[in-house]
């Protein structure tokens, strides 16, 4: 049976982007070891509401580890010390009675905070705008059996697909690259038949886009990797360097 | 069409009539389709592959979502899979036994003409996935592969690991993205829609709320899509995500669109138990583990109190002292029984004293058998992944102790009405996906969701769209300075005045826990006459409450999720009450819906084909706190036989 | 220009020059273990690489290298330092599959220049430099074994080209491998090849030079003996 804890919960507050920000030190009271890390701040929160005060914003949606939309960097970690989980699959009974938690947002310059711990992440949909996608028009597609595909290759286009577009890998990384997430896009297509007429053209307009909204150098510290809560593997970056040289030796 | 309910179906036979309709509708030519504008509101599965096809096509779309990227709609948490009449396995399958097989799952209350276009299109829908770049699951010889989901006897549904909605999320997602980087799709996130337009009988328009900076913003278009999912946050703990909500629809309800079906409400059997009163939301696991767990609860009701209060562990219980209910009840599909049939038989068995946790709301899904059976080893092939969650989620190793589960809710069959078209009864107002009331009927097969909304986004819309904006070539773009808009936008802006000034004592999560409660317990997995019309009167205080305690802290401009959420719950409580309306106008048992009145005397879903088999479309009457009227589109089947649902042999 | 303006291009340029720094340091290497068994064969050597015309262009090629990896290093740390934004974290803590010297090569870049400057000045300066500028120093600029034996007689000098080569190491046993990713010939096994290959080549490489250095400093090397 899980037992109940006591803790320090420090969190960031910061009222916009160009707000300074700071923290705010609660002391938080038996609170049950199954009790997930977003539902001991729903707590906190009805907690500040009773008392009329303004309730800490974070991200959050779906619960279950699978939208990306959960975003807080807890002691030290982006998704917190539990490994291949999101913030939201993180439960209580990780932490001890009389620990000092402290929750931050993603810092990144591409990631800018809008209020306390919730960031603008749409830079990651400009990068997939620039080329995460093959253009096939509706309707017009071939039968889905037309192409064969080994099933290796369809298994690992798989594991690059899971990344969740959440951020940890910039939040983690020291440099603010966000070349985990590209990779794993640029991965995915070009492992299979259908992404690789346009492999060449993606890899280099995903790169240079991650280059104009403000992400960092990859210097392969695989931060990343042992922060990613979907076990998204270097591998990838190592392909989209393939990739990428392989397409500007050929221009 | 005042009380007359047309959905529109074409001339012909059934197989053709899809074929008919879009070799006789008419068009927009090229020229003309970059000067009409088409608002989608939402970018789950239905949402981004209309906005993506729209803009593909030429059309100036305008999409909205309320997350920080179109990528997280909640489409994306579906695990199992998505069915699609290919016959890959050469096992027989048809489009007509796809579209039998959902009409039989819904319990005949879905259209014919509707359902079977659904199937027709649901292979085309694999094709395009594919084409995407969607990692299905194949097999070593590079095929497609294919697994069988409950109540069929073909294996067609198509499956990416356990993430299959994801997958689907992104191609859809990528193609969306695509179109924004070609102009054609201008992408409006953390946005929520807040009101529609109407201006002379057509939609035309919304009022948005930018959730960064709290300000209103008008959308003009020649026509808009809802694409805003379901609304089973009603019951506030459900397998939603928490920022689902019914907020655009129940407003669309509010200005004249019909709501249909709102009862149809789908309760998942193996959702994870409530284990306390500050719990958020329920986590489902997947439907699969029923393939091989087997379902009990103990004979003896003492040994379900000594686990209720802890004393002892399910392994302790002796295997001739097991009750395995749905293997008792229903010899011929056991374990496997639809959804509903099995969500059922559990509040039965909890309600009579039997549920095996603190809260005696949990049953046993057991795998003891299939360890036995199988080897530990090949079972954690299968399941592993879902063993480690349940571990992580309850500390419980369910290799040690059966895990225990319990039905939620999970998916909403209802919705607003639409016609063949998808229209609703609004003209130029559209509803795709889990938003319409769909082709589901009165209960939705496993792996269907996908499908219907991928079919209605990709393979629906782009074709109706142009048969309603064929006669609007000559109406320049929308103007948002009309009188209209200046209306709604203002009735707006006073509805967040009135419910931010109640400075109240009661959270928002406060009052939603109350609704819970009551739709819960009364609109719930069992209904009864006197249990509905005590939750309507419960429900009238539920408002009153709300417009008289919610407290919303912080400031009325920027960004206020507590305000955002009254909103949601504003609309909620007046969804709590269409669902209870609906549930107790129907006084039959059917799918997703049963009525303790209308039962067998085995205690089985009796269905009352003779005075039920309509669509029950509700028409708001300008108040909340009017009862809607009920209008009734009849169901005829033509082409398929109408028969009871038996699952017992 | 993408090896300025693109991300991985600048990290290529890192690479190849990183690279070609390692072989140039493999050759050091084998010409250094010349000395270890004879001081004539080592001062062949060293007058084969004096002030010729190809010695000469090699060196400016070798500091042309060493500059762009310099150059590369700061601007990318720069960029890398203003893509984290203004504000830092209170609390970090590193998982143990990060590596320390991974998110410390710029310090152990600036630790191995300063090494640098003094086994310049030990040596080229001496050596090289001496005969170009045609200034007299206490031995001939092309009796490198004697310059050898003057600077590793000082234990100052030794334990500091020590602590250099432990330097050199740590930069490297990240730089190896991370510079065969960046290039792509890296993947799920590969990965660990290259890091095991790094490890010991450059342990075995940074070994070597170690050995020689004590061997000079406590004077054991056969070399030493037979010169005196």
């Amino acid at each position: 049976m899980d037992t109940n804890i006591s803790f320090t919960l420090k969190v960031w507050r910061q009222k916009g982007p160009n707000e300074k920000g700071h923290f705010d030190t609660f002391e938080m009271k038996d609170i049950p070891g199954d009790t997930s890390f977003l539902e001991m701040l729903d707590i906190l929160n009805e907690q500040l509401i009773e008392d009329g005060k303004e309730p800490f914003v974070f991200d959050h949606d779906c619960r279950e580890g699978i939208c990306g939309m959960c975003s807080l960097y807890i002691n030290g970690h982006p998704h917190g010390p539990a490994q291949g989980a999101t913030t939201c699959q993180l439960y209580m009974r990780r932490f001890h009675d009389g620990d000092v938690i402290t929750v931050e947002p993603w810092r990144s310059a591409a990631f800018p905070v809008i209020r306390d711990c919730m960031v603008d992440r749409s830079a990651f949909d400009k990068i997939i705008a620039a080329g995460g996608y093959t253009s096939v028009r509706t309707g017009q597609a071939q039968d889905a059996n037309a192409i064969l595909i080994p099933k290796d290759a369809a298994d690992e286009a798989m594991d690059c697909a899971t990344c969740i577009g959440c951020g940890a890998c910039v939040a983690a990384c020291k440099n603010g690259s966000a070349m985990l997430f590209v990779s794993s896009k640029v991965s995915q297509l070009a492992l299979l038949p259908q992404g690789r007429p346009e492999a060449a053209k993606r890899a280099k307009a995903m790169v240079m886009k991650m280059e104009e909204l403000g992400f960092g150098n990859c210097t392969n510290t695989r931060a990343c990797e042992a922060e990613c809560p979907k076990n998204e593997s270097i591998a990838n970056i190592a392909r989209l360097n393939r990739e990428f040289i392989k397409a500007k030796l050929a221009d | 069409m005042a009380n007359q309910i047309d959905s529109r179906i074409p001339e012909g036979p059934l197989a053709e009539k899809w074929t008919n309709y879009k070799a006789h509708q008419k068009l927009v030519n090229p020229a003309n389709k970059r000067k009409l504008d088409i608002i989608v509101v939402g970018t789950g599965l239905a949402g981004a592959s209309a906005a993506a096809s729209l803009g593909e096509m030429g059309f100036h779309v305008i999409n909205f979502c309320i997350q920080d990227s179109p990528r997280r709609a909640h489409s994306i948490a579906a695990q199992g899979g998505i069915n699609a009449a290919k016959n890959y396995q050469n096992d027989g399958d048809s489009v007509y036994r796809l579209f039998y097989d959902t009409i039989k799952g819904g319990d005949y209350r879905a259209r014919e003409a509707n359902v079977y276009r659904l199937a027709e299109v649901s292979a085309n829908i694999i094709d395009q996935c594919v084409a995407q770049g969607v990692p299905f699951a194949r097999e070593y010889g590079g095929m497609l592969a294919n697994r069988s989901f409950g109540g069929v006897q073909v294996c067609r549904t198509f499956y990416a690991k356990g993430q299959t909605g994801q997958q689907l999320l992104l191609g859809a997602y990528s193609s969306l993205m695509k179109e924004v980087n070609n102009g054609t799709v201008e992408l409006h996130t953390r946005t929520e829609v807040e009101d529609i337009v109407v201006i002379d009988g057509r939609c035309r328009g919304v009022i948005a709320k930018n959730l960064v900076t709290g300000k209103l913003e008008r959308y003009g278009a020649h026509a808009v899509c809802l694409a805003t999912g379901g609304y089973g946050n009603t019951y506030f703990l459900s397998t939603n995500a928490m920022g689902c909500n019914c907020t655009a629809a129940v407003q669309a309800y509010r200005k004249g669109a019909y709501f249909a079906n709102p009862c149809f409400v789908q309760i998942h059997p193996t959702c994870i138990p409530v284990h306390g009163d500050k719990q958020s939301k329920l986590t489902l696991m997947s439907e699969s583990l029923r393939n091989d767990g087997r379902i009990w609860v103990p004979k003896n009701l003492e040994d379900a109190k000594k686990l209720q209060r802890g004393e002892i562990k399910g392994r302790d219980i002796p295997e001739e002292d097991r009750d395995y209910y749905l293997e008792r009840r229903y010899p011929a599909f056991g374990n496997l029984v639809p959804r509903d049939v099995a969500s059922r038989a559990a509040k039965e068995r909890t309600d009579a004293g039997y549920g095996v946790n603190n809260t005696g709301l949990a049953v046993f899904l057991d795998f003891s058998e299939a360890f036995q059976r199988l080897g530990r080893k090949r079972v954690d092939e299968r399941y592993g992944n879902l063993f480690d969650m349940y571990q992580e989620i309850t500390d419980v190793d369910p290799h040690e102790n059966p895990m225990m589960i319990f039905p939620a809710i999970h998916y909403t069959m209802g919705g607003l009405w639409v016609d063949y078209e998808l229209q609703t009864s609004i003209k130029g107002l559209f509803a795709l996906g889990e938003c319409n009331f769909s082709d589901h009927g009165a209960n939705r097969l496993g792996a269907s969701a996908l499908m219907q909304g991928l079919s209605d986004g990709y393979f629906v819309i782009p074709y109706t769209m142009q048969n309603y904006l064929s006669d609007q070539i000559q109406v320049p773009h929308i103007d948002t300075k009309a009188p209209e808009f200046d209306a709604a936008e203002k009735a707006v802006q006073a509805e967040i005045d009135r419910i931010y000034n109640i400075k109240g004592d009661e959270s928002v999560d406060h009052i939603h826990k109350k609704l819970y409660h009551i739709m819960w317990d009364y609109v719930g997995m069992a209904r009864n006459e006197a249990g509905l019309k005590k939750a309507l009167a419960m429900l009238k205080d539920i408002r009153k409450e709300f417009n008289e305690h919610v407290r919303i802290p912080g400031d009325k401009e920027g960004l206020n999720v507590e305000l955002d959420k009254a909103i949601h719950l504003r609309d909620f409580i007046t969804m709590g009450e269409l669902i209870a309306y609906d549930a107790l106008e129907r006084k039959e048992s059917c799918g997703g819906h049963f009525r303790e009145e209308s039962q067998t005397e085995e205690g089985e879903a009796k269905r009352d084909d003779e005075n039920f088999m309509y669509v029950a479309c509700w028409q708001y009457q300008g108040s909340d706190e009017v009862a809607p009227t009920l209008l009734k589109e009849p169901l005829d089947y033509q082409y398929i036989k109408v028969q009871v649902r038996n699952y017992k042999k | 220009m993408w090896l300025i303006n693109s991300p991985i291009g600048r990290k290529v340029v890192m690479s190849v020059t990183g690279i070609c720094l390692i072989l140039f340091l493999t050759f050091h290497c084998c010409m250094n273990v010349a000395a270890f068994f004879s001081a004539s064969a080592y001062n062949t050597v060293c007058e084969f690489l004096g002030s010729n015309w190809y010695a000469v262009l090699g060196t400016l090629g070798l500091a042309f290298l060493a500059v762009c990896h310099i150059v590369y290093a700061f601007i990318l740390t720069a960029q890398n330092r203003r893509a984290r934004g203004d504000e830092r974290y209170a609390v970090t803590d590193r998982r143990p599959e990060v590596s320390w010297a991974s998110q410390n090569m710029l310090v152990l870049g600036l630790i191995i220049l300063i090494g640098l400057f003094l086994h310049l000045y030990n040596f080229w300066g001496h050596m090289m430099f001496a005969e170009l500028a045609g200034v007299s120093v206490a031995h001939d600029p092309a009796d490198g074994f004697a310059w050898i034996q003057d600077t590793f007689a000082n234990p100052v000098f030794s334990i500091l080209y020590l602590v250099w080569l432990c330097a050199i190491w740590f930069h490297l046993s990240h730089g190896f491998w991370s510079a065969m990713q960046t290039l792509g010939f890296s993947g799920k096994i590969w990965l660990k090849r290259w890091q095991m290959i790094g490890i010991v080549y450059v342990t075995v490489l940074m070994g070597v030079f170690a050995f020689l250095i004590l061997s000079f400093w406590l004077g054991f090397a056969p070399s030493y003996s037979s010169a005196l």
